[in-house]
């Protein structure tokens, strides 16, 4: 039973470590929150700015300006990725946030960022978000927007 | 010996889960708490409608989550086990799933045998709640329908079972 159990522990741990790929991002890929919105107050050249999580979620806060393109983790999210920038130059700035679940558990952001780099991307950022976009964007006071 | 060292692998692995697991999960039981749940209606899966106030009498364990989120998917044969467990006693569990769309919560509540209704769930129910901008976050609502806990991210189903059989006992 014992013996069970433990092997039950590490199925899990290791399916869980299956989907925890955004821990792999560089750190040269990422950008945090606050320099973020430094970019996005400062009047130059603006960012794309993606999320690639739920659209329930974005619907009820997202980063002012930014667009849903669907949950990464899914063929429909990513096709529907592929397809938002696939006529843009590949050295346009974007960046891809996604905030569904604390970082290490986030299955949406590391396919994302690699579907990116697979197009040719080389401009692209990801937004570090810790714990969920609501902990670490809408409740530290961040400008957020509604809706669509 | 190699059972032995195998067995030892396991354990640190098992540790290291846990403790990563740990990380994440934090519990406000501050926000709603002691209000009356927001009420809503909202489509079953199959056929339908739910409405969340037609369970008054019930202990509630209100699940926000999504097919693709990773610590959802860890609780779900845990709440698969309390609604067996408690649903004599009047533990009611209800899934208010977070995708984009029905066809793979379908998929996944056939997978994991889920055994409790499941509801598409909409932002305007989410930001009656406080806000759904992270998942998993599950509510405990007891039998006159008042929220009693507020579990964010992946929470120990110990945590829950608590909360569950000190409600079901009131």
């Amino acid at each position: 039973m014992i013996i069970r159990r433990i092997a039950a522990s590490v199925l899990i741990f290791v399916s869980s470590y299956a989907f925890s790929q955004a821990t792999s991002i560089p750190t040269n890929r990422l950008i945090n929150p606050e320099d973020l919105i430094k970019i996005l107050q400062s009047g130059k050249e603006q960012p794309l700015v993606l999320q690639t999580g739920s659209h329930n979620l974005f619907l009820q806060a997202h980063i002012p300006g930014s667009e849903y393109v669907g949950a990464a983790s899914t063929d429909t999210g990513l096709q529907q990725l592929r397809k938002r920038v696939d006529s843009l130059p590949r050295n346009k700035f974007i960046v891809l946030y996604c905030g569904c679940c604390p970082w290490s558990h986030c299955p949406n952001i590391k396919p994302a960022d690699d579907a990116m780099h697979e197009l040719g991307f080389t401009n692209v950022k990801v937004l570090y978000i810790s714990d969920n976009f609501g902990t670490n964007w809408v409740d530290k006071g961040f400008p957020t927007a509604k809706g669509e | 010996m190699g059972f032995v060292v195998g067995l030892a692998v396991a354990g640190v692995l098992a540790g290291l889960y846990f403790y990563h697991h740990s990380r994440g999960a934090r519990s406000n039981s501050v926000v709603l708490q002691h209000r009356v749940a927001p009420d809503f209606t909202l489509p079953l899966l199959e056929s339908g409608q739910l409405r969340l106030s037609s369970y008054r009498g019930k202990v509630v364990l209100l699940d926000f989550w999504a097919t693709w989120c990773v610590p959802c998917r860890e609780e779900t044969p845990h709440f698969v086990e309390l609604q067996q467990k408690y649903g004599d006693q009047g533990l009611q569990i209800i899934g208010v799933s977070m995708d984009d769309s029905p066809d793979p919560v379908r998929t996944f509540v056939q997978q994991f045998r889920v055994n409790y209704p499941v509801v598409m769930g909409t932002a305007d129910v989410g930001s009656a709640y406080g806000g759904v901008l992270g998942l998993p976050i599950a509510f405990l609502i007891d039998r006159e329908g008042r929220i009693q806990a507020k579990h964010m991210g992946a929470t120990d189903a110990s945590v829950f079972e608590k909360g569950i059989a000190s409600l079901l006992a009131q």
